[in-house]
């Protein structure tokens, strides 16, 4: 190493908490755009919508095959770009990626997405579409909403 | 099959997986909205600001669309209150005690070819199916 003033090290530092700063700044902007496409995504394909929701999972009824196509879109847009991402070394903003660890499939995860499973059934709502409607204040949602972030709490106190 | 609309669900889907796409490249995560609402009720400073972001987002898309598409943003409630209730507190318990919903594992998971996510995939899917049915058909408590 470099021997250094300490007024130069003091300068990298300095230089090291702007960068850092740049960067949180960067990712707030990332999570913002990516939210709004996330959310005019859930708005254009009509999966903000209950109705349109169960009209897929009532396979018995009026069926509505149109949620496959959502599925199919998103996946096919990840699929063709996840690996390709994954090849580099860390994001743009951050100095890695954040990836679930877990790779087991276990009772937890299945009894949790079977709980799910039978949420989405019962409402029509899951947290995209629930936390994207919000906004629209309409009253269903607004309940919807509130009672999912007390099962979220419910769940991280049992956790603990 | 009247309601059938495969233009604009594809279209709105490729949307959502644009979004996951532009998270992992640009912040290394995962968009899973029942991790980011979970993480933005227990995380502290940075760990909860992008997901606050993420949220804000969210709801900018709601209150820009009809502006920018010139047309109402539909909902029609498909259930009472009290099942309302008790959905959001299956949903929000299930997708954390499950790590992930609909987005996480299913537009995520399953492009990372994460087996977990398939199983939990297939799980929610599976159960909503049946939910439905027993609620419309077997029960018919709700129509």
């Amino acid at each position: 190493m470099k021997p250094q003033t300490q007024a130069q090290a003091q300068a990298e530092a300095q230089d090291s908490t702007a960068n850092a700063r740049q960067f949180d700044m960067a990712n707030a902007l990332t999570a913002l755009g990516a939210g709004l496409l996330f959310g005019l995504g859930l708005i254009v394909s009509g999966m903000i919508n209950p109705s349109k929701v169960i009209g897929f999972l009532d396979l018995a009824g009026n069926w509505d095959p149109s949620l496959i196509f959502v599925m199919g879109g998103g996946v096919t847009v990840t699929l063709c770009t996840f690996w390709l991402v994954l090849r580099r070394e860390r994001p743009l903003f951050d100095k890695q990626f954040y990836l679930p660890s877990k790779a087991d499939i276990d009772t937890r995860l299945i009894s949790g997405a079977a709980l799910f499973g039978v949420g989405w059934g019962i409402a029509g709502l899951c947290p995209g579409p629930a936390m994207t409607g919000l906004a629209t204040l309409d009253p269903t949602v607004v309940l919807f909403v509130g009672s999912m972030v007390i099962g979220m709490v419910l769940q991280q106190l049992l956790d603990e | 099959m009247e309601n059938f609309t495969p233009f604009s669900s594809l279209i709105g889907g490729a949307l959502i997986g644009l979004s996951a796409v532009l998270m992992l490249l640009g912040s290394g995560r995962i968009a899973g909205i029942s991790g980011i609402v979970g993480g933005a009720l227990k995380g502290q400073g940075k760990e909860r600001q992008w997901r606050l972001f993420f949220l804000g987002g969210l709801a900018l898309a709601a209150l820009t669309y009809p502006a920018i598409f010139g047309a109402p943003i539909e909902i029609v409630a498909q259930s009472t209150p009290l099942l309302t209730a008790l959905a959001g507190l299956l949903v929000g318990f299930g997708t954390r005690l499950g790590s992930g919903c609909t987005s996480g594992h299913g537009i995520c998971g399953l492009a990372r070819f994460s087996k977990r996510s398939f199983a939990a995939t297939a799980t929610f899917m599976l159960f909503g199916f049946v939910a439905v049915f027993l609620l419309r058909h077997v029960l018919e408590v709700q129509s």
